[in-house]
């Protein structure tokens, strides 16, 4: 009696240290979770009515079946990874060489382009729509975003506020608001405005907070982005109040004897989109190999070493928030004119974390990951919701986006296409050495 | 001034809020002093605590027309301030689990691991309103409320008591925790230096899961507490998560007193301004109170005493 128990004891031993044994219980754990995640929604009369009918149902087998498929997976990694890993070095190896060579990647860059102009013309209104709304628009606030976490390694949880300010001085130039301008222009004018408020917004609000350590910034633009929303509720004879803004005219281009007006039409909103989201491409890539690029890089190394060769690093942070704020406040200015209604509650702090999802799942500091993790995380969504899978709700999208953070930065923190050297920085200070961030202040951990 | 008129009342108000600020910000201040990281993720282990009070009390008074008094009051409250916290316990300690654990073995950036940390977040708080419904839900009372007594001219509520009472008794006993016991030792050597720590025999890993169920527990158990006059939902944990962190950078971040000082200061700051303001920018305070700490005194009233008080 007392042998067999202490034989089973030490049996569960052995399972309990048994490293296999945690991955296989993590995964199966972690699969369980994305059946209630998936499963039917529960209410406060009947609280466990979710749990038990999501984990309660036959389909529970699948996904257990799932978790083990997975660490099987793992395990298939762990013993034939050297020959997967040589195998798909010898597949890729042509690709390798030949995509660094500017005379190849020139042409693959102009299809991509022409497929990008030629894809709305084949697309039913209701893709159309989706298009611009919810891709075209997020891939522009994605490469914003990633100029302010992925270059610069600081972390901004307030990017909705300058996506506001572009929306509402847009508003404010077309003499929607409460108060007028001195002047009324149309939409399409109004964008150097819109961008130059967001940048202004940038500088007065990075000037003073990026002095602080990384993660006080982060709190404080949490903070900014809640407060955005609560001064658009309350000042009410500035910005409509709750109520919102109602009217705002759509662009239209009267110059050189062209007359046109957007109106409702979704094609020209994305070839204006289009068009940005190329000019930001180029430029940020520029940007990213220049100077500046190179001062950013540096901060997020090794920000004691940049400031002590000579970099102004607040100078160049500051910077960093400029910039990413212009694109935010294009994306503002386009939000406004074409759904020609705002309120406050389109700028929650909710909308500056789905951003950074974007970011982080598309690559952070990689202006490709950044356009691809946007469009197709934006694209999921909509697609299940026109061909259902599984009991996918809108409500539950905050779920998914929580989760897959934490599943990105447990698996891979680099991203889906990551920036050779954002990828070599990440491993380098997981040995120790530099931080990959701009965190910690120059003067040890207290700035 | 815009307060002098009944600044009794108003100090009072804003000394419960204080106090729940207080319990929050030592969580802040506990995880901060072992891993010098701000963790996100606390305003949800503050939720949960909130949702198991409710559990509780609808399971013991649910549809009961009489409300407790005495004994029974007493006892229900601890109950749910315990269940609370126990609550707050679990959440944490699987939060470090997950969040946090995976990304410490690989020394991740600090970067990842407030990403992580937000993930962890969003996903809890949403699936909260997914599995409990998203519309505010009031706990059933197990008490009588009324003025016990007069402060000055203003009169002090039971409800205002009851959080005093409980708050202070946790407050004294984690203070105790941190300063007498092998656990509060621990929490404190990791806060100096984690690596010589270890090197003197403390469990890194368990010191730190530890530390973060300590803090839950507080944060639990004012979720329960805030959760009794305000209801619950499962957005309930941001804005007073985000005061109770400013709190905490008030005090000092990383020092436990400066947690309960900074929470206390910033309840009846809140508290007093709301008077020369309209309501509606009452967030507002606490936010520009934030700003000008860091700008003007990043340490905060009482410093970060990193490791001396933990």
């Amino acid at each position: 009696m007392t042998v067999s128990t202490q034989s089973a004891n030490r049996l569960l031993k052995s399972i309990w240290q048994n490293n296999e044994a945690h991955r296989l219980f993590g995964f199966v754990l972690g699969f369980l979770v994305l059946a209630v995640m998936t499963g039917p929604a529960g209410s406060i009369t009947a609280p466990l009515s979710g749990i038990t009918g999501s984990l309660g149902h036959p389909r529970v087998f699948v996904f257990i079946a799932l978790g083990v498929g997975f660490w099987l997976l793992g395990l298939v990694r762990l013993r034939y990874g050297g020959r997967i890993k040589s195998a798909n070095d010898r597949v890729l190896a042509l690709p390798r060489r030949l995509l660094p060579d500017w005379r190849v990647r020139t042409p693959i860059y102009l299809a991509l382009l022409a497929g990008a102009i030629v894809l709305p013309l084949n697309l039913n209104a209701f893709w159309q729509e989706v298009l611009v709304d919810q891709i075209g628009l997020y891939v522009l606030l994605a490469l914003g975003l990633n100029v302010v976490v992925g270059f610069a390694g600081l972390l901004d949880l307030g990017y909705v506020a300058f996506f506001a300010i572009g929306a509402y001085s847009t508003a404010y130039w077309t003499g929607t608001l409460p108060v007028h301008p001195p002047f009324h222009i149309n939409p399409f004018w109004t964008i150097p405005f819109a961008i130059a408020s967001a940048m202004i917004a940038g500088v007065i609000l990075g000037a003073p907070t990026l002095r602080l350590r990384g993660d006080y910034l982060a709190i404080v633009t949490l903070g900014f982005g809640e407060i955005i929303e609560i001064v658009a509720n309350n000042l009410s004879g500035i910005t409509g109040g709750p109520q919102g803004v109602v009217g705002i005219p759509h662009p239209s281009i009267n110059i050189f004897g062209i007359h046109y007006n957007f109106l409702l039409n979704e094609i020209p909103y994305y070839y204006l989109v289009l068009a940005f989201v190329v000019i930001v491409l180029i430029a940020f890539h520029f940007i990213e190999n220049s100077r500046v690029g190179r001062a950013w890089t540096a901060i997020r190394e090794d920000e004691v070493a940049a400031e002590s060769s000579g970099i102004n690093v607040l100078k160049y942070k500051v910077m960093a928030f400029a910039i990413g704020a212009s694109t935010s406040g294009f994306a503002g200015m386009l939000f406004a004119s074409k759904v020609s209604f705002l309120e406050p509650g389109d700028f929650t702090v909710q909308f500056s974390i789905l951003i950074l999802v974007l970011v982080i799942f598309g690559g952070m500091g990689s202006l490709l990951g950044a356009v691809v993790g946007a469009a197709f995380l934006q694209w999921v969504p909509w697609y299940e919701r026109v061909h259902p899978l599984f009991g996918f709700q809108d409500q539950d999208l905050y779920i998914y986006l929580g989760a897959l953070l934490i599943v990105m930065m447990i698996f891979r923190p680099e991203g889906l296409i990551p920036s050779r050297r954002r990828r070599r920085e990440i491993g380098l200070a997981e040995h120790g050495v530099g931080s990959a961030d701009a965190m910690s202040g120059p003067q040890g951990p207290l700035t | 001034m815009c307060f002098t008129a009944n600044f009794w009342a108003l100090f009072v108000t804003g000394l419960a809020n204080g106090f729940i600020y207080a319990l929050i910000a030592l969580g802040y201040t506990l995880v901060y002093g072992v891993l010098q990281l701000i963790n996100f993720a606390h305003s949800e282990v503050f939720m949960s605590g909130g949702f198991a009070g409710y559990f509780i009390l609808n399971a013991a008074i649910g549809t009961s027309t009489t409300t407790p008094s005495g004994a029974a009051s007493v006892g229900l409250l601890a109950v749910g301030i315990i269940g609370g916290g126990i609550a707050g316990s679990i959440v944490a300690f699987l939060l470090e689990r997950v969040a946090y654990r995976p990304l410490r073995r690989r020394h991740a950036p600090r970067l990842a691991f407030l990403i992580s940390a937000i993930g962890a977040s969003y996903f809890m708080y949403n699936i909260a309103g997914k599995e409990f419904g998203r519309f505010p839900i009031t706990i059933p009372t197990p008490y009588t409320n009324g003025t016990v007594f007069h402060l000055f001219n203003a009169q002090v509520q039971t409800y205002y008591v009851i959080i005093a009472v409980a708050a202070m008794i946790m407050l004294v006993f984690l203070d105790r925790v941190v300063a007498l016991t092998r656990l509060g030792r621990g929490i404190r050597a990791v806060a100096q230096d984690a690596d010589t720590a270890s090197l003197m025999g403390v469990n890194i890993d368990s010191t730190i899961a530890k530390t973060f169920m300590l803090g839950g527990f507080l944060a639990g158990a004012a979720g329960f507490l805030f959760g009794l006059s305000s209801g619950v939902v499962y957005t309930m944990g941001f804005t007073p998560a985000l005061k109770a962190f400013t709190a905490a950078v008030l005090g000092g971040i990383g020092n436990v007193r400066g947690a309960v000082l900074g929470g206390l200061l910033l309840g009846v700051v809140e508290s007093l301004g709301v008077a020369c303001i309209q309501t509606s920018w009452r967030d507002v305070i606490s936010f520009g109170v934030l700003v000008a700490v860091l700008l003007i005194r990043p340490t905060g009233i009482l410093g970060e005493r990193l490791g001396r008080s933990a």
